[in-house]
């Protein structure tokens, strides 16, 4: 092994918690290495698809208009996780954001009003200039700048770790192994949502017809060396971020283009050519995060989302085009749907749809009646052809299976919390996110419990 | 790769950038850096001549590549400053009158330089033909009235009168065609209120500034600077001093019946010295940025269409100030054939050249201020 080398503070991980960790522990006076396992051209993890932080504020802030008090934002998350959250830590998470857009800015991070298909997000979230690799190029900028050491294809392959105190990390870079000594370790080194071997152990085979959004180096390392060290877990194996994307979308890092926005304008079928859910529950971008879930538990994990001709033009262009026929038992075909069992669920699906005035932007009066299941708004006849289908498939960004953390970002073992071990981002989600999401959260965590872990790391170190 | 493999056919270059705007369109993150995603993401298809559009709408500032998810090593291999420089190449070539002329963008630097010697040489034989051959190479110690002496005035403005004629019809035609075929009316390309605010864009870079907070663009790579901006500011600027020189010049021959040369104190003089500095710094200096590029965004088969125009602006500029300089010794008649001969060749390049980004960059941000008043054509749900 090559000769070892020390520092204040260790970040295992190069994403967003990780830099915000990184930068802040510098701030206070500590010397910090940061270890990224990608290389610098695909560094910033699942950071580099993201694109603003959803952010509490009492009156206009910055690009964010009107205000989104510190209740409503718990309430918004309370919604989504069903009560999967542990409250103390929410409510953190949510009242540092109106601190951290300052602190972003000071570190090089610009801000931008939403423009186009966002629109509805401009009072609670702040978009990122460029989005999420601007805002990664910007933090890893600042931290080369403050003398922090990032070290590229650095993989962690071992921690020393002994009754909740961390000594030293072995690394891996270029094939040979060195071993580094910090005081303080701060892990943001994401879920394990890219670890296809891992997945399958959650899901069961289901798992292989997954793709990945986000980031190919999410392999969950670091999470497993903490379980192995004995830190205590939270959450469900099963339980992330996962949404319906595109079925034709590469198999990893697909990102932000990969969605079909299409659904609550016509009706998805399964392999089986039958609907399964409420296409019209909500609106879209409160309802696109359960999707991926609801498609996940369909024979062969496809599903196919239709709409006819009257619905083109009203949703964000999906970057692959849709399928198209003349005739529904020729799109049922061109999809390898029984045509006979297509034909027939769109035809009791248009015979339940009730008269009503289409508006896509309020809960209309559009709805089936007599049907299971119902689609409660939105819901237009499917007859003016062409006809057009985006076929879905679930799309993991990141899971929720968390170490368990405090309201100082420290990770607990056998019941007790750890003075010199720290957890930021993804790989402590779960502590807020038991289940569902909500646009932007994850940016809130990661960006407020990696300052918190920078904070208390440099704190426990330098006294 | 040689340059002419590098050159992509039109049909497969649009065709490549169809897909990036597809891209670019169900992303959306590089919409506040500036005209051109707004622009795209008005639209959700992309024919031919939008492409041409949003590419020369693009300034190649570079900030929405070093922000793309998408870009190199990702599979989906995004690179849209380089294909829109690309196409914007092929927009030069597609409107370019006459038609036959667009295969001088083939060697663009060997059509500057056969340009430059061919107007060295017409004024060397010009000169030759209408004085004695000796006067070229004589000291002239009293400068007043000798350019004239070799090559009259109005021959002098016949000539360079008859070029700028030329050159003004054939923008004029690539315009005139260039407009309608984006399905736009001629009457909306003079409006006063669009015009002024496409005009200010161009007169202040205003998208060279990627994201609007005076950091400037990514130029020659990721970090923000404003090199590239005051270069090519004291570029164009440096042009329009020339310009002015000789517009006052003129003012000063017929209406004040002032010969020249005129004294150093001159007006004419002093706006000629103080653009031919800014020409000679700002080509110079947007070579040097050129060349430092970083070479995932730069277009190596433009080379020759950069830098030939660049090349004869700093000659041009040189062959000036050196004629200023030595106008009262024997060099006087070769400088005066040079410079003459530079600006010649300027003049009947410049709508076969990288100066043809100045007309269609116009034309598009007078486009984008015209849409962005008009109503999206179709509707997101938000």
């Amino acid at each position: 092994m090559a000769a070892g080398k020390s520092c204040d503070v260790l970040v295992l991980g190069g994403g967003n918690a990780a830099l915000c960790a990184a930068l802040t522990a510098r701030e206070a006076g500590a010397s910090v290495i940061v270890l990224e396992v990608a290389p610098r051209a695909v560094r910033g993890g699942n950071s580099r698809h993201t694109r603003n932080m959803r952010t509490m504020h009492d009156a206009p802030l910055d690009v964010l208009t009107g205000a989104y008090p510190e209740e409503e934002y718990w309430q918004d998350l309370l919604k989504v996780t069903g009560g999967q959250t542990k409250e103390n830590l929410a409510r953190i998470a949510i009242r540092e954001t109106e601190g951290n857009l300052p602190w972003m800015k000071s570190k090089g991070v610009r801000f931008q009003p939403p423009l186009g298909g966002t629109l509805h997000l401009s009072r609670t979230n702040a978009f990122f200039l460029g989005g999420g690799k601007a805002l990664m190029n910007a933090y890893y900028a600042a931290a080369e700048s403050a003398g922090i050491e990032i070290r590229y294809e650095t993989e962690v392959v071992d921690l020393d770790i002994r009754d909740g105190v961390f000594h030293s990390a072995t690394v891996e870079q270029a094939g040979e192994r060195a071993m580094i000594r910090a005081s303080a370790v701060v892990a943001a080194a994401g879920g394990f949502e890219s670890n296809l071997e891992w997945l399958r152990e959650a899901w069961g085979p289901t798992a292989d017809n997954f793709l990945i959004r986000g980031t190919p180096y999410n392999r969950g390392r670091v999470l497993k060396l903490f379980m192995e060290r004995g830190a205590e877990t939270l959450g469900d194996p099963t339980q992330g971020h996962c949404v319906a994307i595109d079925a034709r979308s590469p198999k990893f890092d697909g990102g932000i283009v990969t969605r079909v926005d299409a659904v609550s304008l016509g009706i998805v079928v399964n392999a089986d050519a039958d609907r399964f859910y409420d296409e019209g529950e909500d609106f879209w971008p409160k309802r696109y995060a359960i999707w991926g879930r609801l498609v996940a538990g369909q024979p062969g994990q496809i599903a196919y989302s239709i709409i006819d001709s009257k619905s083109m033009g009203r949703f964000m262009p999906p970057v692959f085009p849709p399928v198209q026929a003349r005739t529904l038992a020729d799109l049922a075909k061109a999809l390898t749907l029984d045509p006979a069992r297509l034909e027939r669920t769109v035809a009791d699906f248009n015979a339940a749809v009730r008269p009503g005035t289409f508006d896509h932007t309020i809960f209309d009066d559009c709805r089936t009646e007599g049907l299971a299941p119902a689609k409660t708004h939105w819901a237009r006849a499917i007859d003016t052809p062409p006809f057009y289908a985006y076929p879905l498939r679930p799309g993991i960004t990141f899971t929720y299976l968390s170490v368990v953390v405090d309201e100082s970002a420290r990770v607990r073992f056998g019941g007790t919390h750890s003075e010199n071990v720290f957890a930021a981002g993804e790989i402590m989600s779960g502590n807020v996110l038991g289940k569902g999401y909500v646009a932007g959260v994850g940016m809130a965590i990661g960006t407020t419990f990696g300052r918190i872990a920078g904070r208390e790391a440099a704190r426990h170190v330098r006294g | 790769m040689s340059a002419a493999e590098e050159r992509k056919s039109l049909p497969a270059l649009i065709e490549e950038a169809q897909r990036l705007l597809a891209i670019c369109n169900a992303c959306r993150y590089c919409e506040g850096y500036c005209a051109v995603f707004p622009a795209l993401q008005r639209r959700l298809a992309f024919p031919e001549h939008d492409v041409h559009y949003l590419a020369n709408l693009c300034h190649n500032c570079g900030a929405c590549h070093y922000a793309c998810q998408y870009a190199p090593p990702h599979p989906f291999d995004l690179n849209f400053p380089r294909t829109l420089a690309r196409v914007r190449e092929q927009t030069y070539r597609k409107y370019a009158w006459p038609g036959a002329f667009a295969s001088l963008y083939d060697r663009n630097a060997l059509a500057v330089a056969l340009a430059s010697f061919a107007g060295i040489a017409f004024m060397f034989l010009l000169a030759a033909f209408l004085s004695d051959p000796a006067r070229l190479f004589q000291a002239h110690p009293d400068a007043k009235g000798s350019f004239y002496a070799l090559i009259p005035h109005g021959t002098m403005v016949a000539v360079f009168g008859a070029v700028s004629a030329f050159v003004a019809v054939a923008f004029t035609v690539g315009i005139a065609r260039f407009w309608p075929d984006m399905g736009e009316r001629l009457a909306d390309f003079v409006r006063p209120s669009t015009a002024a605010e496409a005009l200010h864009d161009a007169f202040t870079l205003h998208w060279l500034d990627g994201g609007e907070d005076g950091q400037g663009c990514r130029h020659p790579d990721e970090k923000p600077s404003n090199a590239r901006r005051i270069y090519h500011h004291l570029t164009f600027y440096g042009f329009l001093l020339c310009f002015a020189a000789t517009s006052t010049a003129t003012v000063y021959h017929y209406v004040l019946g002032w010969k020249a040369p005129y004294p150093f104190l001159s007006l004419p003089v002093v706006l000629g010295v103080v653009g031919g500095i800014g020409l000679i710094v700002g080509p110079l200096g947007l070579m040097a940025l050129r060349r430092r590029r970083d070479p995932e965004l730069a277009a190596p088969e433009q080379k020759g269409m950069d830098e030939g125009f660049l090349a004869l602006l700093v000659a041009t500029s040189v062959t000036g100030l050196a004629l200023l300089f030595l106008r009262e010794t024997a060099a006087m008649g070769t400088l005066l054939c040079l410079h003459l001969g530079a600006v010649l060749a300027l003049f009947l390049t410049m709508p076969y050249g990288k100066f043809a980004h100045a007309i269609y960059r116009v034309a598009a941000l007078v486009r984008f201020h015209l849409e962005r008043r008009r109503p999206v054509a179709f509707s997101l749900p938000e």
